[in-house]
């Protein structure tokens, strides 16, 4: 055992402050270190900053709980329980969250430049859009912490000249990455199965990478398969063992979705009475998985159970 | 003649307008549906990828998501964001982007992210996503649209995803390699955009609605002049979609009647 392995109360108490820029890992209803985020809750983190591409389940619980003040995303919806996120939609209307959009290919790009040290990153996606000519945050906070002192910039392709104009888009270098993952080796080497998203490059840019698993495995094992590995282990600063720790969205070759929570979940978050009894009933008292775990029951669980030739649940009833 | 949903046209239409061999990005919903649909019934080599990263997955369930572990399986290749928007925009690819929209205007620019403005919010919908990636990368996007006065406006709320601009040579002098929106498919027929002005016209209606209907939907002046109307779905694809394509019937909804 090695320091890094610890639990989602000591890894969010050491590691996030109010106040952070946190990118979350996954996408919509995959992957979404949904134990670490309910962590947060409990401890009750405010003014999150979140800086993610296309975000779901995870975010929605988050803006719900009053933790974020300010986004930068692509995306804020839950797939098809919720294509527009409802704790997303009000707070936006409502305007007690901040937000600016970006695409999905732009915010990647941003991770990635952040990632790699890049002054900026060019792209064309976005010319003559209103991402490009509108702002979403208040130009007197422009410029303070971490946020860029301009969203983006148009500008001629400065190294050909027949190139025309290209979008150049600020970095990203979140104070923490939140990822959920199948494997970690003792000392922190991550393997993701499946898709990666832009976990990878969310996890490379961030200055403290905390990422729960669903299994921790001897070091050396995972080592015994490199190709396959996806974070090498001093990247990573926190691991926090999480069986189904991504739960109620998928995890490649352990769970799927669970069309029941989410379903369940569309309905309570319409309204804020109904969302709050939901954080006492599955939020507030599960400190552990297991605790969490058994609320949920055997029989939902089993349900989604992946089929490990698939990685899915087949034939899992989804309506 | 059997009965047929709306939804069901437009999943089968909009399959008929891939070519073998094309590369599909495909969306949520719909554009899951006429991926699914071009591959099993006449463009079997076309290669469907999604913006997760997810490259040809056999799709033997039908993702609900772009995140869904069923794009995961039966892959080409299993990456990630990167890796697949940058797709999109390869010169080397006729990459055809499925897209849908909150609104959208006769140059077919898209609005997938808000009514009102960041000062006065009216309403918000999920945002870009890949939808502007694709707007302004791909070789060419079909856009599905449900047909609705509201939706097809002649000033977008919020300008999401670059179409033909402001038409003519407007895509091309803004600095776009390539790409622009080849059809919109709606739940009463098929639109299409002139070779000059790159001004939308009605190209097809479906047996159940006629031109004039359509223009009394559409929130700009709309040419219904070279409007066709379109053969009912066959028997042998209506049947593939309901019993192979979407069994649960997740994105086709009720069935007819």
């Amino acid at each position: 055992m090695t320091d890094k392995i610890m639990t989602a109360r000591k890894a969010v108490d050491t590691f996030i402050k109010d106040g952070d820029q946190i990118a979350l890992g996954g996408f919509t209803v995959n992957r979404n270190p949904m134990h670490i985020i309910r962590e947060i809750i409990r401890q009750k983190k405010k003014k999150l900053y979140l800086v993610v591409h296309s975000h779901g389940q995870g975010m929605e619980l988050l803006i719900g709980a009053g933790c974020v003040e300010r986004i930068e995303l692509a995306y804020g919806g839950v797939a098809r329980f919720a294509p527009t996120g409802y704790l997303f939609k009000k707070a936006f209307k409502d305007k007690t969250i901040e937000v600016e959009d970006y695409s999905n290919y732009q915010m990647t790009l941003r991770f990635m430049a952040g990632a790699m040290g890049l002054p900026f990153i060019a792209t064309k996606s976005g010319l003559e859009s209103d991402i490009v000519r509108k702002f979403g945050f208040s130009p007197q906070i422009r410029g303070k912490g971490k946020i860029p002192e301009h969203k983006l910039k148009v500008i001629n392709d400065p190294i050909n000249e027949d190139g025309g104009k290209v979008v150049v888009l600020p970095p990203l270098n979140p104070d923490v990455a939140l990822i959920h993952a199948q494997y970690a080796g003792e000392k922190g080497t991550i393997r993701i199965n499946g898709l990666s998203f832009a976990d990878i490059e969310q996890a490379k840019a961030a200055k403290t990478v905390i990422v729960s698993c669903e299994e921790i495995v001897p070091e050396d094992y995972i080592r015994q398969d490199p190709d396959r590995n996806s974070l090498a282990h001093f990247i990573v600063d926190a691991i926090v063992p999480a069986p189904f720790g991504a739960h109620p969205t998928a995890c490649h070759m352990y769970y799927d979705y669970d069309p029941n929570h989410l379903n369940y979940f569309k309905k309570i978050a319409q309204n804020q009475d109904s969302f709050n009894r939901y954080l006492d009933e599955w939020v507030y008292p599960f400190e552990t998985m297991e605790d969490y775990l058994t609320k949920v029951g055997f029989k939902d669980l089993l349900k989604i159970k992946a089929n490990s030739a698939l990685g899915y649940a087949p034939g899992l009833d989804r309506r | 003649m059997e009965p047929y949903t709306a939804t069901e046209i437009m999943a089968l239409t909009a399959g008929s307008l891939v070519q073998n061999n094309d590369i599909l990005f495909a969306g949520t919903g719909l554009s899951m549906l006429a991926a699914t649909v071009a591959k099993r019934i006449h463009a079997p080599d076309a290669i469907v990828f999604f913006e997760t990263g997810g490259i040809d997955p056999s799709l033997e369930e039908l993702p609900l998501a772009v995140a869904d572990p069923r794009v995961m399986v039966g892959t080409s290749v299993n990456s990630g964001l990167a890796d697949a928007l940058s797709i999109l925009g390869h010169p080397k690819f006729r990459t055809i982007a499925f897209l849908g929209a909150a609104q959208i205007d006769c140059y077919g620019n898209l609005n997938s992210t808000m009514l009102g403005t960041y000062e006065n919010p009216e309403q918000r919908f999920p945002g870009s996503g890949g939808a502007c990636d694709a707007a302004s990368l791909a070789y060419g996007i079909i856009v599905f649209m449900q047909h609705e006065y509201r939706r097809f406006v002649n000033k977008l709320d919020y300008f999401t995803s670059p179409g033909w601009l402001s038409g003519y040579n407007s895509r091309r002098e803004a600095g776009f390699l390539r790409g622009g929106p080849m059809a919109v498919v709606t739940n009463l027929g098929v639109l299409k955009f002139d070779d000059i002005t790159k001004m939308m016209y009605l190209d097809q209606y479906y047996p159940f609605t006629d031109p004039e209907t359509i223009a009394l939907k559409t929130g700009f002046s709309l040419d219904i002049s070279r409007a066709k109307k379109c053969s009912p779905p066959k028997e042998d694809e209506l049947k593939m979609l309901r019993q192979e394509v979407d069994p649960q019937r997740l994105i086709l909804g009720p069935m007819p009647g």
